[in-house]
């Protein structure tokens, strides 16, 4: 059993990360994904918050999945997540006052952020406690993966700059437009336009 | 308080910060459920209704219980609980009393506990110190902008259909360019000064 479940850790891991994304391909916690990417760090931030809820809610569903009777599953895993959220939060209230100032109400709206319930009903109720913590991971790091590009594309053109380093210099002319809500709309429309093209070369060439 | 600072709010909740196209909050049922007026209509009524009472309810919970106790901490254990008891309610209640309305708004219902617009404004609501009638006239503004903003959305949408859209850009990401250009539109009202 256990020779099984270590072949299947690198699959998990990668699904999440890149062949399910859930921002690119899943589509799914749109709101934190065009809140929080105005720059690197707050969009880095953001995805690592939800990382660690995610692993520890996916962690301790499955260890739970026997108990919790199915009627009311939902509201078990919706306090479980609440009960993790509530941790994050108060951790970076402690130890990163300024990123969690910045964050603001999007720190514990991670509750409600439709990857974490969805990996919760989907994955973590169904698999091991270890297979469902590397599904956690894989998740997040994706979730990280693109918050982190679609910032990075928002601070270079909006801000001239990559995590608050000045790339571009003086001379550039700012897009202020892009760290603007109607930017991150733009800018996450193009991304998945170009995820979609991409995946429909590959899908060509098979 | 007077009826011009409640005024003031009312406005501001709806064009100047609003939900969806400023504050990124409710973008999943604004992507979700605006391919058609009908619908979008239905699913900002039950929006309205829900975050109306959970506005009232959340104010209620951390004022009455919460603070007194000092666990403040407990903030969004609590109100989640009371959003997703909330909306259990209001769809036995709507399918006895209002079996019309349930069967109109049936299918959204559950689809909002999980609206972050719901549990953000509940946030809001604290974080600016707002009493129970600011409150509830907070939430209940915020959730007009956001059905405002869905139904303004769906009939963009509806449009789109028919025309002629590059292949990778079907779907999702024209939807998110012309939400784009409605948040642009929005950006008009930020000139608006109001003595909050």
């Amino acid at each position: 059993m256990s020779e099984k479940n270590t072949s299947k850790v690198l699959p998990t891991l990668f699904d999440g990360l890149i062949k399910n994304n859930p921002t690119l391909i899943q589509l799914l916690g749109m709101c934190p994904t065009l809140a929080t990417t105005t720059s690197v760090s707050n969009g880095i931030g953001m995805g690592l918050a939800a990382t660690l809820v995610l692993i520890c809610s996916n962690l301790v569903i499955s260890l739970l999945r026997k108990f919790i009777p199915n009627k009311i599953r939902i509201a078990a895993y919706v306090v479980i997540i609440a009960t993790f959220v509530t941790m994050v939060d108060l951790l970076m209230q402690a130890f990163l006052p300024d990123l969690s100032q910045v964050l603001g109400i999007f720190i514990p709206l991670i509750v409600v952020n439709c990857i974490i319930l969805a990996r919760a009903e989907s994955f973590a109720s169904k698999n091991g406690p270890l297979l469902s913590a590397i599904d956690g991971l894989g998740m997040g790091l994706g979730f990280t993966g693109a918050l982190t590009i679609i910032s990075a594309v928002r601070e270079l053109l909006g801000n001239g700059s990559l995590l608050g380093i000045d790339i571009f210099g003086p001379s550039y002319h700012k897009m202020i437009i892009i760290i603007l809500p109607a930017g991150g709309f733009l800018v996450l429309g193009f991304l998945i336009a170009g995820v979609q093209f991409i995946m429909r070369k590959r899908g060509a060439n098979k | 308080m007077s009826a011009t600072s409640l005024l003031l709010i009312v406005i501001n909740a709806i064009f100047i910060e609003n939900f969806v196209l400023v504050k990124f909050l409710g973008i999943c049922p604004f992507l979700g459920v605006s391919k058609k007026t009908d619908t979008a209509v239905g699913m900002g009524m039950a929006v309205i209704f829900t975050i109306t009472l959970s506005s009232a309810l959340t104010w209620l919970v951390n004022n009455l219980i919460l603070v007194p106790l000092k666990l403040e901490y407990m903030q969004t254990v609590a109100f989640i609980l009371v959003i997703a008891t909330l909306v259990q309610f209001v769809e036995m209640a709507l399918q006895k009393i209002m079996p019309a309305l349930y069967q109109a708004l049936g299918i959204y219902l559950p689809l909002i506990t999980t609206n972050c617009a719901v549990l953000g404004s509940a946030l809001l609501n604290i974080e600016k110190g707002y009493n129970f009638i600011e409150a509830v006239v907070f939430g209940f503004s915020a959730s007009v902008g956001f059905t405002l903003a869905i139904v303004l959305f769906s009939g963009v949408r509806e449009r789109l259909e028919f025309s002629d859209i590059p292949e990778s850009f079907k779907g999702f990401p024209i939807a998110l360019v012309a939400a784009s250009l409605l948040s642009m539109a929005f950006m008009g009202f930020q000139g608006l000064k109001l003595p909050l």
